[in-house]
């Protein structure tokens, strides 16, 4: 039943994230006219960049599937309260062990068993990383945020490290890799696009999540424990166990965005891996307030600013860090707008008529 | 000007001056929190307000210091009305507050939170000057603190003294106290009590102590003020009034147990029993120092006792919210350790105080909130999948029966009205027809008339169909109509059990105060 309430909440939900987004165009114009560029040619640019056309937009999409995934693990542990920021280094590992899968099964199995497992191993990888962010924060209250932040280093560490020297192949000179995995074992496009399935993985599991977290009884157990540990722990909840399940399931949704960056773009591992989209997935969390299914379309709005990079600094002269200028204007912009929630009347429930207090009644 | 002088020379020049609250009124809407009460607080004495919660202690100091302003009545010192309008201008007049929590910054040293605490500093701190005069100041204080010691590492005695140190840094003649010695060690609290009462003695103070203990009433004191309800109950000076006079101004006359319908279970078998348990405040000191409790079926059994004596802490362990540090709790012969599981199979309920905080996420839905203890299990659910439709019938059916004042179900409880959440509370964890152990902490805190005698019956009623009922509270009458059995919790132990046919009115009040 959608009442007044729902929709003006619902309204307020949309309407914040937006005006935020507009308002950092807006912030990034100034920044751009400083920096010398016309800043309508450089709106128009990013437009044209990102969804111009049929071609750009299918670039937007190969950026925005691995987003998708990266941006749950901030969403599905901020269901529960928590705030973890270590997205990229359980990308970086998720994609590490879908290499190794991968290449310890490739030749031996058909393509699809190969992808099958190169899927397990990255998601068991990224989920056992973020596991332990869960792990330190019930067991040794550990603050989740550093935690998963300073793992990202560890974790892009253990890439540089493994890439360099045991998994590295010697015929990859200037940028030490691992072996690749065949061409017939790499993931696929989807038909009639150069999109590969990766976009199919990010929306599935985008969904699923929401599914898990709306309509499930662990969702239940795991909004209660967000909401209210006092609450949970009367009705007996195991908010130990809720903590480190949803930081597993979190790192798993990262780690097959590693799985994907290897089986369909880069078909090995190298330092291409890290490459930004877990941090851009914390963002892409925060837009969509942490809700999954708008995390997919935020995913493809900040894919398509990413893929806008080059053409700033082809066409109009920026650099093409200009972007992530703008990514962090984004952020900051976001970040303040949460702060508004509440504050307009229009999103406000009007005052119900008062009626005369039910104890009256009451008595027995 | 040199403050260090000046210092020295107020305490040796006069006394305190004599303060006087006349005929003081509160009122918060309807409620009136203080009742045309009147004390003198005579220069040099030790004066404690005593009276159970919410008798109107704190109302009345607040508005002495100029936190509420009072809606009838004055202050006078040495005879002339005064008005405060701020805890600054309380200041001004001399009198300075210590709560019961700390106020001083753990980070900083013992110098810098006694400069700190000065309302006028000036923007650029001369540290040489200043600690030339903070070591005159500690030459003259009653007691030494180590200037440059850091706060945080201060022993819970020693902080307690640095907030009464920065009282008198700030020359106040006058000190409240607000329950001083609840953080402290009885050790600690009989040293910072017995240094201000030199203090006192030496003419240099006059103290306002709010206490419950009679311990430290009987040792420090020299006068008492008594309130209840609002009301002045009594006043006297220590020396002529007996323990039992005093509690007796505390609790009010004899009263005799309301008669409530009460149906005499035949064969009662144990179905909490809690064995030695002991359970840690969130500071870390011990809370419940090892008690030992049975509770039957087709019982209630009360605990009294005045706030901070243990019993939050008791029933969080009991409701799974705080980890016992020792000592188990069997429900039903079995160990209980409050998962799930276990509550479900002993059919355990709890109503705990605060509901919004405690019971409640204030975020999702009435209907959710509803859920809390049935969503996991069918027909709310059929494996994995939550399955709304039943979950919202079986809210509309709980809102109707216990007329629960919601726009929807789907609104967030934190929208309700207070008494609409403990109502949604209670529909949560009475409705259930096969309750087994129900454990309920001032159930009743905050609520209407009409609403009171609805959870008594309530909770009867439960009694009567064998449940066996822990109720835990503050309110005295409340205890004495509905429980069986009454013990009294005093410093995290019961210091007193009685059935309640036999229950001795005064023997309860001492036990409550300590004695």
């Amino acid at each position: 039943m959608l009442t007044s309430a729902h929709w003006r909440k619902t309204l307020e939900a949309v309407s914040i994230p937006i005006a935020a987004l507009i308002f950092s165009l807006f912030l990034f114009g100034l920044f751009c006219a400083a920096a010398g560029a016309n800043p309508f040619a450089v709106y128009g640019a990013i437009y044209k960049a990102a969804f111009g056309s049929w071609f750009a937009f299918q670039n937007t999409l190969i950026r925005a599937a691995p987003l998708m995934l990266t941006s749950l693990c901030t969403a599905l542990p901020a269901r529960l309260g928590l705030v973890i920021i270590g997205n990229e280094g359980a990308l970086v590992m998720g994609g590490i062990a879908a290499i190794a899968a991968g290449l310890s099964v490739a030749g031996s199995a058909p393509a699809l068993v190969v992808q099958i497992v190169m899927a397990i191993a990255g998601i068991l990888a990224g989920g056992v990383w973020i596991g332990i962010v869960g792990a330190l924060r019930h067991y040794r209250a550990v603050n989740e945020t550093i935690s998963s932040l300073l793992m990202n280093y560890i974790a892009i560490a253990i890439l540089n490290h493994l890439v360099g020297g045991p998994m590295r192949d010697p015929t990859s000179l200037n940028k030490p890799s691992s072996f690749p995995i065949p061409d017939a074992d790499k993931l696929g496009n989807i038909p009639f696009t150069r999109v590969h399935y990766g976009l199919l993985y990010g929306i599935v599991v985008c969904i699923i999540a929401y599914y898990l977290i709306q309509r499930t009884t662990f969702g239940f157990a795991a909004r209660t424990a967000g909401g209210n540990v006092k609450a949970a722990r009367i009705a007996g909840l195991p908010v130990g166990k809720l903590t480190i399940a949803i930081c597993f399931l979190a790192g798993s949704a990262a780690g097959l965005a590693g799985m994907v960056e290897v089986a369909a773009v880069h078909g090995r591992a190298n330092e291409s891996l890290n490459a930004n989209y877990g941090y851009a997935g914390i963002l892409v969390a925060f837009i969509a307030r942490h809700n999954p299914i708008a995390a997919s379309v935020v995913a493809i709005l900040l894919g398509g600013i990413l893929a806008s990079g080059s053409i700033l600094q082809r066409q109009l002269g920026l650099p093409d860090a200009t972007v992530y200028v703008f990514q962090g204007l984004v952020f900051l912009v976001v970040l303040y707008s949460e702060s508004l929630y509440g504050r307009f009347a229009i999103f406000k429930e009007p005052e119900a008529p008062s009626l005369p207090p039910p104890s009256a009644t009451l008595a027995v | 000007m040199n403050p260090a002088v000046e210092i020295s020379q107020t305490k040796e020049l006069d006394l305190p001056p004599e303060l006087e609250v006349v005929n003081m009124t509160k009122q918060f809407g309807q409620l009136i929190a203080l009742d045309q009460v009147s004390l003198t607080l005579k220069p040099g004495t030790f004066h404690a307000l005593l009276g159970e919660n919410g008798a109107g202690k704190s109302t009345l100091v607040k508005c002495v210091m100029g936190f509420y302003q009072p809606t009838s009545g004055e202050v006078r010192f040495n005879q002339q009305v005064q008005t405060i309008a701020s805890p600054r201008d309380a200041q001004r007049h001399g009198i300075g507050m210590v709560y019961q929590h700390f106020t001083s910054v753990p980070a900083m040293t013992v110098a810098e939170n006694l400069v700190l605490c000065r309302y006028e500093s000036a923007a650029l701190i001369d540290w040489k000057a200043e600690y030339e005069v903070l070591n005159a100041f500690m030459e003259t204080a009653p007691f030494k603190l180590p200037l440059s010691a850091i706060v945080a590492q201060l022993a819970a005695g020693e902080k307690q003294k640095l907030e009464i140190l920065k009282q008198l840094y700030l020359k106040s003649k006058i000190l409240i106290l607000d329950e001083p010695t609840s953080v402290l060690t009885p050790g600690e609290a009989d040293e910072v009590l017995g240094l201000i009462r030199q203090e006192v003695v030496a003419g240099h103070l006059s103290v306002l102590l709010i206490s419950h203990k009679f311990r430290e009433v009987t040792a420090f004191v020299d006068e008492i003020t008594v309130l209840r309800k609002g009301k002045f109950a009594g006043s006297g000076s220590v020396k002529d009034l007996t323990i039992a006079d005093m509690a007796e101004m505390m609790m009010g006359e004899k009263r005799d147990p309301q008669k409530v319908e009460k149906t005499v279970h035949p064969d009662p078998t144990p179905v909490l029993q809690i064995q030695e348990i002991h359970a840690n405040k969130d500071n870390g000191l011990e809370a419940i120092s090892g008690v030992n409790l049975t509770v039957n079926s087709g019982e209630i059994v009360g605990i009294a006792g005045i706030s901070g004596n243990g019993q939050r802490e008791l029933v969080e362990v009991l409701a799974g919210q705080r980890i016992a540090t020792a000592g188990q709790v069997l429900v039903n012969g079995e160990v209980y350790r409050a998962s799930r599981r276990e509550m479900f199979k002993h059919r355990v309920f709890v109503l705990p105080e605060e509901p919004l905080k405690n019971a409640c996420v204030p975020q999702m839905s009435v209907a959710e909130n509803l859920a809390l203890r049935t969503f996991d299990r069918s027909p709310q659910a059929k494996g994995w999948m939550l399955l709304f439709k039943p979950i919202r019938e079986a809210a509309q059916r709980l809102i109707k029966i216990f007329k629960i004042k919601t726009p929807s179900p789907e609104t967030p409880v934190s929208n309700l009205s207070g008494g609409n959440v403990q109502r949604t509370v209670l529909a949560r964890e009475l409705s259930s027809d096969h309750i087994n152990l129900l454990i309920a902490a001032n159930p009743c805190f905050g609520l209407d008339f009409a609403a009171v005698d609805y959870i008594h019956s309530e909770i009867l009623e439960t009694r009567n169909r064998g449940v066996a009922v822990l109720l835990v509270s503050e309110d005295l009458d409340e205890l004495l109509k509905l429980s069986d059995r009454i013990l009294v919790i005093s410093e995290g132990k019961f210091a007193y059990e009685s059935p309640i046919a036999t229950a001795d009115f005064a023997a309860i009040g001492r036990s409550m105060a300590g004695h």
